[in-house]
């Protein structure tokens, strides 16, 4: 690898490859190029956009968490005033959903409703409220269905079953996979810990509610406007379920009015907007209201996790077995994804000798859950960091030296296959154990008040795509005209995280130009090439991979002939400030224009393109998909905490957080990531839950942004924050992701607080007041002071997949040895 | 909808605008539908997120829970407003600086709702802003980037040279 190993006096300086000066864009606190289109109000979301002659869509949800739709009659609401088109079920047959495996979903229900809110039939009218009155003129026949509320209840009752796919039953996916033989592992370890820990699901919360306009002209042609994370997803699933040319499909994604996971999944409201307005020739606009956000849902799974760990006395684990049941909700979604996650990054923190997974979703009736910031991570994260405090105390070791001495090493790999590059967990734990004075405070504080630590990991970007194939994941155009301009275009999605402004700094850093000249042209199927969309942290290292290398082909164009011009060797031509100069005689220099002038005079108009995919992973295994990343990023916390014995309320005052980074593209986006992380992470903490209650706890409590707690400034702590910049030579200019990995130490540093505190354990989020009291009780009835789950159900995990780790001469793959025989592994699991 | 159109003469952003409207309307959906004034937002139109704030006779309002037919006489100012002649007002200017919007669409009312506790204490205290602030949810930023840019534009329109803090833009070392 290049010399990007050095220490923070060289965090100025390139890590991929030497360059003739120091960086002038990257790294700098710009601001973002939208930042004016921000504040002024200019900037135009999904539901802003209006066309002539629109008309408003409008869906009919079910009332009902499971029933069988007998029929549907809509010809009352076809004849209301205003209305121009109705749709049901039987308009939209083909099935559709984000993954391939899991294609369960239809726009309007065919034949079942499987959650409350699920979307049943559609009007568009000349207003909302003639779209809204209509829906009351639809006349719905339901035979109500047994319905499942919870992931236990769900391996408990087979049938009937939500979905006729699926591992069986109601399970969705059953997963188990074995790096290294981990009973062997416990009869080695000092200490064995089993633990239960419950996550409770939790939603995004956007602030904009989604929102899609469709326009279909006579030519054929369809153009959505949609807010989502992922245009090329929607574009696809647009073309399968409309059987639209993909070619005749525009999908723009309008700038997300916040997103974190939520706006990932094709929608039914984007394509029932856009069968209404092919049906009726008019645009036509579905903005969906803060209840049916609830129902929309992708959130957080509620996971419940038991987690067996073998350590030796100085804390190396020796083995660990994961166990995860993950509550899916009606849909499939990331479901699979989702379960695999909660198994793979387990491993990346600290060296983990051997390891099992053990995952399994399961269908309910409750909203769909997906990918939230974290995707499927933080529920385990939780877990691990919450008993490996437990451990230390155990071991009598200080958690933050217990986690020090057993960091996965930078390049390498871990048992279950993902390549480690470069890892500054080290250098984060070092920086809030010094910055929050940890060593004064760990459990010398004085009663009611404490500290607790936490570490995590997250991928920068997913290594494979959600649909196989073999093309990069994200391209990138680049014209540099005559005039000076410069224009990017690449399918990115800006949903805030700042993603249009990382085109912007990369391309002007390779190119010497000012970043606020570049023109951005981003997630627009018809302008702009691919990009998988934004999420699994992706985008930074994959369009800033793709932006580098379009830059430095039209460097190397324009400085082939910007050196012939001021008759100089080629290597000594530098872009910057404008200009493209001599690096011996800076006055030799000509304007940007010029030396754009001088390419094109010679070779004609001066285009290129990028394009990023990421490295292969090792693992070869069944599942060795998810958790392959080009690189991680790396998080350390600590959270001060006061807890009210009386109340059992928790106060979070103060923060601190290190991140790994790899390297800061922009410093202030970066902090702004990680200052975001940390609200959202201790709202989960906290307050955050998607809670049901009636109809036997299938029905959302009260779906609303009051009833849905969640941090305003009267909550939220101050942070401190740390940027510790490790270049990994897979990141553009070393950069790794921010948008999520900080999110994930704040639940388990709060939990650990919390015992610091009061000593007692809530093994479980959100921490609320009335879990805090239950566990003083106990505590002072000299019960265990705990509160959290206390079983986990028997599943039939099958027989696992037995993968050698690399240090027992693993190749990555499927061991081809005899399994060993366990009872009562009959189900094998359905190949897809 | 039958309903008689109500036809107000709207005082919006220093300018006075004749609008016709279903009475039923709220100044939410007068501003957004009537007038094409789509900087001011919405996330719940039930009152509870404090994203469609605007101003009504200097003081913040859910624009969500206010009839526009309520409106007429009074003085309304939205996100459009804050700029002059192509010049950011100090709060856009200092929210873009440090990083205060994210995705932007609480911004438009964060920005109100700071403009009218600087019109009313010139030197807040951090505490003071989160209380101003407390009846807006921003999903982003964890808030402490919008603390930061209305001390820095608060600063600056008591007419003091102010620079962002070093830690604002890039941690601390």
């Amino acid at each position: 690898m290049a010399g990007g190993r050095k220490k923070p006096a060289a965090r100025r300086k390139d890590s991929k490859e030497e360059r003739p000066a120091a960086l002038r864009v990257v790294g700098k606190a710009h601001r973002k190029v939208d930042a004016t289109a921000k504040v002024t109000g200019e900037t135009l979301f999904a539901d802003d956009l209006a066309l002539p002659r629109m008309l408003f869509g409008k869906l009919l949800r079910s009332p009902h968490p499971h029933a069988r739709v007998l029929s549907v009659n809509v010809e009352a609401a076809a004849r209301a005033p205003g209305v121009l088109a109705v749709l049901t079920g039987r308009d939209l047959p083909v099935p559709f959903g984000i993954l391939p495996v899991s294609q369960d979903e239809h726009a309007l229900a065919l034949d079942k409703v499987r959650f409350v809110g699920d979307p049943v039939a559609a009007v568009a009218a000349t207003s909302e409220e003639a779209a809204t009155a209509a829906l009351d003129l639809i006349q719905v026949r339901y035979e109500v269905l047994p319905a499942i509320s919870s992931a236990e209840e769900a391996v408990a009752r087979p049938e009937p079953r939500i979905h006729d796919y699926g591992h069986s039953g109601n399970l969705h996916k059953v997963i188990n996979l074995e790096f290294g033989d981990v009973e062997a592992g416990f009869a080695e370890a000092d200490l064995v810990r089993d633990d239960l820990f419950f996550f409770e699901g939790n939603t995004h919360l956007p602030m904009e509610q989604h929102a899609a306009l469709a326009r279909y002209t006579a030519d054929g042609k369809l153009t959505l406007w949609s807010s989502t994370q992922t245009p090329h997803y929607v574009h696809r699933a647009l073309a399968r379920v409309l059987d639209l040319p993909a070619a005749k499909i525009r999908v723009i994604a309008c700038p997300n009015g916040g997103g974190f996971g939520g706006k990932s999944d094709p929608f039914s409201h984007e394509i029932v907007a856009a069968r209404l307005a092919m049906v009726t020739g008019r645009p036509v606009k579905i903005t969906l209201t803060r209840e049916e956000v609830f129902y929309c849902h992708r959130g957080r799974h509620p996971t419940l996790m038991q987690v067996k760990t073998g350590v030796t006395k100085d804390g190396a684990i020796t083995a660990m077995h994961f166990k995860s049941l993950l509550d899916g909700g009606g849909y499939g979604s990331y479901g699979v994804a989702s379960t695999y996650y909660t198994g793979a990054l387990q491993t990346v923190t600290y060296r983990v000798e051997r390891y099992q997974f053990q995952g399994a979703r399961a269908f309910t009736n409750k909203a769909p859950c997906g990918p939230k910031r974290g995707h499927g991570t933080p529920q385990p994260r939780f877990a691990v960091e919450v008993q490996l405090d437990k451990i230390a105390e155990d071991l009598k070791l200080d958690p933050a030296e217990l986690r020090l001495r057993h960091l996965v090493p930078a390049n390498s790999v871990t048992a279950n296959y993902l390549r480690v590059g470069s890892m500054g967990l080290g250098a984060c734990i070092r920086k809030v154990v010094e910055g929050a004075g940890w060593k004064e405070k760990f459990r010398k504080l004085p009663p009611g008040r404490g500290v607790g630590l936490a570490c995590s990991s997250y991928l920068s970007g997913a290594g494979l795509p959600i649909y196989w194939n073999s093309m990069p994941h994200s391209g990138v155009q680049l014209k540099c005209d005559r005039q000076g301009g410069v224009t990017v275009f690449c399918g990115s999605t800006d949903i805030g995280q700042g993603s249009d402004s990382i085109l912007a700094y990369i391309v002007a850093e390779v190119l010497g130009v000012d970043p606020f000249s570049i023109a951005v042209v981003t997630a627009d199927t018809d302008l702009t090439p691919v990009d998988l969309g934004s999420y699994s942290s992706r985008v930074t290292l994959m369009s800033g991979n793709a932006a580098l290398q379009a830059a430095e082909r039209a460097r190397e164009i324009i400085a082939r002939h910007a050196a012939a011009k001021l008759e100089i060797p080629g290597e000594r031509v530098v872009f910057a400030d404008g200009k493209v100069f001599d690096a011996g005689d800076p006055t030799r220099a000509l304007t940007f224009a010029e030396a754009v002038q001088a390419a094109e005079a010679a070779e004609g108009t001066v285009g290129t393109v990028g394009s990023y995919t990421p490295p292969k992973s090792p693992g070869r295994y069944r599942g060795a998909g998810v958790g392959p990343s080009p690189a991680y990023s790396y998080s350390a916390c600590v959270a001060a905490v006061e807890v009210d014995a009386e109340t059992g309320i928790v106060r979070v005052p103060k923060i601190w957080i290190a991140h790994d980074v790899g390297r800061c593209i922009n410093a202030a986006t970066v902090i702004g990531q990680v200052e975001g992380s940390v609200y959202m992470g201790l709202g989960e903490a906290l307050m955050e839950e998607m809670a049901y209650r009636g109809d036997r706890n299938t029905m959302h409590k009260i779906p609303s942004l009051l009833e849905y707690k969640s941090p305003t400034t009267l909550e939220m702590c101050d942070v401190v924050t740390y940027i510790i910049e490790d270049p990994d030579p897979n990141g553009p200019f070393g950069a790794k992701e921010v948008g999520q990995g900080p999110l994930l130490p704040v639940m388990p540093a709060v939990a650990n607080a919390v015992y610091d505190a009061v000593g007692v354990r809530v093994d479980e989020v959100p921490i609320t007041p009335e879990k805090v009291l239950k566990a003083l009780k106990r505590k002072a009835k000299g019960e265990a002071p705990r509160h959290g789950p206390s079983a986990f159900p028997e599943i039939d995990w099958g027989e696992a997949s037995r993968v050698p780790p690399p240090w027992e001469g693993g190749d990555g793959s499927e061991s081809p040895g005899a399994p060993r025989v366990r009872p009562g592994s009959a189900a094998a699991e359905r190949q897809h | 909808m039958t309903d008689a159109l109500a036809q107000i003469a709207l005082f919006v952003n220093d300018e006075s605008v004749p609008v016709a409207f279903a009475p039923h309307k709220t100044l939410l959906e007068v501003l957004r539908e009537d007038l094409g004034l789509t900087g001011t937002k919405h996330g719940c139109e039930l009152g509870e997120c404090g994203t469609c704030t605007v101003l009504l006779d200097q003081v913040p309002v859910l624009s969500c829970l206010v009839l526009g037919v309520a409106c007429a006489g009074h003085r309304v100012k939205t996100v459009e407003g804050m700029a002059r002649n192509g010049r950011l007002h100090p709060l856009q200017d200092a929210f873009a600086e440090v990083g205060a919007a994210q995705c932007g669409y609480c911004t438009p009312a964060f920005l109100l709702a700071a403009e009218a506790l600087l019109g009313a204490n010139p030197r807040p205290s951090r505490d003071e802003i989160k209380e101003a602030l407390a009846g807006n949810l921003c999903r982003c930023t964890g808030y402490i980037k919008i603390y930061e840019a209305v001390e820095l534009a608060a600063a600056r329109m008591r007419g003091e040279t102010a620079k962002p803090a070093e830690e604002t833009l890039y941690g601390r070392r």
